[in-house]
């Protein structure tokens, strides 16, 4: 078998899906299609990563209890988040009793963990997977920047983390959006050095995962009702929409990007949102309840992320991004 | 096109691509909020003098900065400098207000993490190359300082 995309024969089912986001988030573009607004950023926790975590732990719950399912019919569960050693989710994992998958894709994490759990799923091997990602302004914000009271101004390119989590539960019993296919991405590096400009670093990541996803699938732009990236943000979709100019294919108004769309113009994200959260509650809310209505038949979800950190970049690294695609399609009839 | 002009050409677009800081309102604002800073200073050491007269220049002057330093540390704490900090910029940082707020801002971010590993470890990490540069430059200087002294 050539290396490729995968197109599933059973075609998992998203039969459960869970948004969970802080109060920045909940004022945002989005806001109506999310489960849960959190009221302040720290959760009733003491820090802000026990608020990340109890994030992801509701996320999971949630997303569990709207498959109508309990607890203990959860077979595996497939998680990461943007800290190091993806703490969050592994400590939010701690809380159940089921075996854990962790995964990083830093701001791709959702679509990888959906892509392997379907694989999970579609092979038989497990029943019912759960899938969640999320991350926190102020946790990123800590590990990869400066401490949130500095008072120092952000880069006209740089983006917002956002606070949520999204998490949702594949199987091949119920009813729900199905994903049909999955392609993953090669890790690109086009020699961008910027820290704050991930858009810039992500997008030929984000061109190479479509154009190989296009040749594998024999599929068009056009194909899809909408074609969405995670956090490229404002700059780095309009470069995504370049570079596959050059290549020939035309990205047209079926295209769009989480980070983007996320916030409203006076909410000051300079370019937009970013985060693991960003594209995963967008996702697990916005774009889960289009596909149930009906509105949207075919959607192809490509978030990117850069795989960077802190130390790589402080020794002159430049910053790698991949891209992981899944193919979402609306229930039958 | 090799791997190599591939990023060049790459990286000429991107830098082409991104939206420019506006030099214009944003120096305006770090000047104006910078010199109002100095002038509160300005404004604590002559009231100093005026009420304790027989406090030498020297001794207003620090204490003066250690006025501004708690200013700073306590804006700091209740969450305001950092926003006078994004709509002023450089006119925050420069003065001593944004050396105080450097330290203060990561003890608070870290205090999580203990007091020895947080708070004291963390306290620097930004300070600390100015502290580094500052011994280091002033070193430097005295240095010379004495070796012309030698020769006049």
């Amino acid at each position: 078998m050539k290396c490729g995309t995968i197109k599933f024969k059973k075609q998992p089912k998203i039969i459960g899906a869970y948004s969970i986001v802080g109060p920045k988030e909940g004022q945002g573009n989005f806001k109506d299609y999310f489960d849960y607004i959190m009221k302040n950023d720290l959760f009733g926790e003491k820090t802000y990563e026990k608020a990340e975590r109890k994030m992801i732990e509701n996320a999971i719950t949630g997303a569990i209890q709207k498959a109508k399912l309990s607890i203990k019919d959860i077979n595996v569960l497939v998680a990461g988040d943007l800290l190091n050693q993806i703490i969050s989710s592994s400590y939010a994992a701690r809380a159940f009793n089921f075996p854990y998958l962790g995964v990083y894709g830093a701001c791709s994490t959702i679509a990888e963990s959906i892509a392997v759990a379907s694989i999970l799923v579609d092979g038989g091997y497990f029943e019912n997977v759960v899938c969640c990602t999320g991350s926190h302004f102020s946790t990123a914000e800590r590990q990869y920047r400066f401490p949130l009271e500095l008072g120092n101004q952000r880069p006209p390119v740089s983006q917002w983390t956002v606070t949520g989590a999204g998490s949702c539960v594949l199987s091949l019993n119920g009813k729900g959006p199905r994903v049909t296919m999955a392609t993953f991405g090669k890790v690109i590096d086009w020699g961008v050095v910027d820290v704050n400009n991930m858009g810039a670093a992500m997008a030929p990541a984000a061109m190479d995962t479509l154009l190989s996803h296009f040749k594998n699938s024999k599929t068009t732009p056009d194909d899809y009702d909408l074609i969405v990236t995670g956090d490229l943000g404002k700059l780095g979709s309009e470069m995504l929409i370049d570079l596959m100019e050059d290549k020939g294919v035309k990205l047209g108004v079926n295209y769009g990007d989480c980070g983007q769309m996320y916030y409203r113009r006076d909410q000051q994200t300079l370019c937009g949102g970013s985060g693991c959260g960003c594209s995963a509650t967008v996702l697990n809310s916005y774009i889960m309840r289009k596909l149930q209505d009906g509105q949207y038949k075919r959607v192809l979800f490509m978030p990117t992320g850069a795989l960077l950190s802190t130390t790589a970049t402080q020794q002159g690294e430049s910053i790698p991004g991949v891209c992981h695609a899944i193919v979402i399609e609306g229930d039958e009839g | 096109m090799s791997e190599e002009e591939r990023i060049k050409a790459y990286n000429k677009y991107v830098k082409a691509k991104i939206p420019k800081t506006r030099p214009f309102p944003t120096l305006f604002n770090s000047f104006w909020v910078g010199g109002l800073i100095c002038l509160i200073g300005q404004g604590i050491n002559d009231l100093l003098l005026y009420l304790v007269p027989n406090l030498s220049e020297q001794a207003a002057w620090s204490y003066t900065l250690i006025i501004l330093i708690f200013i700073a540390a306590f804006l700091t704490g209740i969450g305001v400098y950092d926003k006078i900090g994004r709509f002023a910029g450089g006119g925050t940082i420069v003065p001593i207000t944004g050396f105080s707020n450097s330290i203060t801002s990561p003890s608070i971010e870290f205090k999580h993490e203990g007091i020895i590993y947080g708070i004291c470890v963390k306290m620097f990490t930004i300070a600390g190359p100015i502290i580094v540069f500052g011994v280091v430059s002033s070193a430097f200087v005295g240095l010379i300082y004495y070796i012309i002294g030698l020769f006049m």
